[in-house]
């Protein structure tokens, strides 16, 4: 099979996801090629060599400075034609998401989204995508070339193979209506004290919270833990809490040793931020909040009433 | 000011949910409800009509689904939207993204509306790639996961949440924005407002009305399919217990089992 695989860039550096789903298609065998889609790019395709590329498609455009979809998608549109690929292979963000829906659309071509992974069978692509809060996989497949693959965030790792990329620029006309969307500014924060990603204890917060003044629950009970806090996308959206604290799919993968979630109902967003904490510890008052079905242990009741006791029992078990 | 929003037809949260081993699609038999997420973006599409402040603004729910959606869609009349435009068809059953997106961009250029708004993501799929597809064949700008948006001088401008932080952008009307399920908490309805949905417009449409062949809708129209299903890879036991007052007591004896303190 002859792979594309659309690298995303994140100042400076192709972002990891992105190069996890590059080396997972080298391990898959066949053609593997790369395409950076942005401005004052050139050096990234390079990087790409080392993780299993062996073409980069460079489009170096200041129109592309902004990371917005639409003109990507005229982008690849271009290169999908001229050189033809029978796969095309996105790592889930933001952007990405909106470029293989858009793709999808453009080309009338099949896509396949939150896959958990992909394989080759009889020589053809064959795509694991959960459902049903991953109780079942459904083994999904594709009716037309090319065919488009999102995967799940935080899915492959990259791999260096050592090898490196033979790199090709090409040129493309983005359509105007691609071009009418415009980047006013762009506010991101710096993250402050320790970050989330390296601590072994986290304890997070959601809305079942109530407000934010009941984030010192959760505070209380992570310094009891001797963990960092963190929230999610609800919360921070409405400012409860730092972006910076933020797990899930838009903020930070971690894995812990040991999470607690505080009135967090464990949707899809939020859970491929965390699902690889080594305990996870869940307490909702919802007994059909799908973090059940993924926490090891969980417990139906009030946060406001469980959460204050057990940050007295902690303090009590480590001072003994 | 003319919005559309488009609104699916789900399953209720509280129902148990199963694929159908025959069809291998989700059983939608049982009883359902307006997809949660779309009730952020149906609240959106009031305020936003609310703060223009013309007479002549109108939202109207633009959905895919099959007949008996409409009782659900009718929430959003109840809290002041002002009609329903549904495709119901049963050629347009098990339509994917390509299928599905082509079906809402005929209906929605039917309506040219000044504005169309998504929900975050659907509940019962998790799918939470529509509208770039539908920005795409209507040829409109987009602006998605928006946690907060504002309207002004045929413009919106969309705060953007993603991986980095908050990016803020501008489009131009006629546009197509999805908005987050943090941008509001959306209204109740009222006594008053659930008595009027039943009198506001409720048109059903067939893909002929909107001239859509039968085979470019459903798994015709389709160009991914669902070949076996299989269980995942095992993960360890989860427990699930109420709290009679020990929950605290409980945790902590299983972090101390876990050696996890």
């Amino acid at each position: 099979m002859k792979f594309l695989v659309f690298l995303e860039d994140h100042e400076g550096r192709l972002q990891k996801d992105s190069l996890g789903v590059l080396s997972k298609a080298a391990s898959l065998g066949g053609e593997v090629e790369g395409v950076v889609l942005g401005s004052e790019i050139e050096g990234l395709a390079a990087e790409a060599g080392r993780f299993g590329a062996q073409r980069v498609h460079v489009l170096d455009d200041v129109l592309l400075g902004a990371p917005l979809p639409q003109p990507r998608v005229d982008a690849l549109e271009n290169l999908l034609r001229d050189r033809g690929f029978d796969a095309v292979l996105f790592a889930a963000s933001v952007l990405s998401a909106d470029v293989a829906a858009g793709l999808a659309a453009r080309l009338d071509a099949g896509l396949n989204y939150d896959l958990a992974d992909l394989v080759v069978e009889d020589g053809k692509l064959v795509g694991k995508r959960p459902a049903l809060g991953d109780s079942v996989y459904a083994d999904v497949g594709w009716t037309s070339e090319p065919c488009l693959a999102l995967v799940r965030s935080g899915t492959f790792e990259p791999a260096e193979s050592g090898g490196s990329a033979e790199v090709e620029t090409f040129e493309s006309r983005l359509q105007d209506f691609s071009l009418a969307a415009t980047m006013v500014e762009r506010a991101h924060e710096e993250s402050e004290g320790p970050s989330i990603e390296d601590a072994d204890v986290i304890v997070a917060g959601g809305r079942g919270l109530g407000g934010p003044e009941n984030f010192a629950l959760v505070e209380e009970l992570a310094k009891a833990l001797g963990g960092a806090v963190a929230a999610t996308r609800a919360v921070v959206d409405a400012g409860w809490y730092p972006y910076a604290a933020q797990v899930g799919q838009t903020g930070k993968t971690v894995s812990p040793k040991l999470y607690v979630a505080v009135g967090i109902s464990g949707a899809i967003q939020h859970k491929v931020g965390m699902q690889g904490s080594g305990l996870i510890v869940a307490i909702n008052k919802d007994p059909n909040a799908p973090i059940f079905e993924y926490a090891d242990l969980g417990v139906v009741g009030d946060l406001h009433e469980i959460v204050p006791k057990l940050t007295e029992l902690v303090r009590a078990r480590k001072a003994a | 000011m003319k919005i559309a929003v488009c609104a699916k037809y789900v399953p209720e949260a509280t129902a148990a949910r199963r694929i159908d081993p025959q069809t291998k699609r989700l059983d939608r038999s049982g009883e359902g409800a307006l997809n949660p997420f779309d009730v952020n973006a149906v609240e959106e599409a009031l305020k936003l009509g609310e703060a223009a402040g013309a007479d002549d603004g109108e939202v109207v729910i633009v959905s895919l689904g099959p007949e008996r959606a409409l009782d659900a869609m009718r929430r959003a009349l109840a809290m002041g939207a002002d009609r329903i435009v549904l495709v119901a068809d049963e050629a347009a059953a098990g339509s994917d993204l390509v299928a599905t997106s082509r079906i809402l961009a005929a209906a929605l250029e039917r309506e040219s509306p000044d504005l169309v708004l998504f929900g975050q993501q659907a509940d019962d799929a998790d799918g939470a790639v529509l509208w770039a597809a539908v920005a795409d064949r209507l040829q409109r700008p987009l602006i998605s996961q928006v946690a907060d948006l504002t309207l002004e001088d045929g413009k919106v401008r969309g705060k953007r949440q993603t991986e980095y932080g908050y990016d803020v952008i501008d489009a131009p009307l006629p546009a197509v924005v999805a908005v987050s399920d943090a941008i509001n908490e959306p209204r109740y309805p009222s006594l008053k407002g659930i008595m009027g949905a039943k009198k506001k417009p409720q048109e059903t449409l067939s893909l002929a009305d909107l001239g859509v062949p039968a085979d470019e809708a459903g798994e015709a129209g389709s160009r991914t399919t669902v070949q076996a299903l299989s269980d995942p890879p095992a993960r360890g036991d989860t427990v699930k217990i109420e709290d009679d007052g020990s929950g605290a007591e409980k945790i902590l004896e299983f972090l101390q089992e876990r050696k996890a303190l």
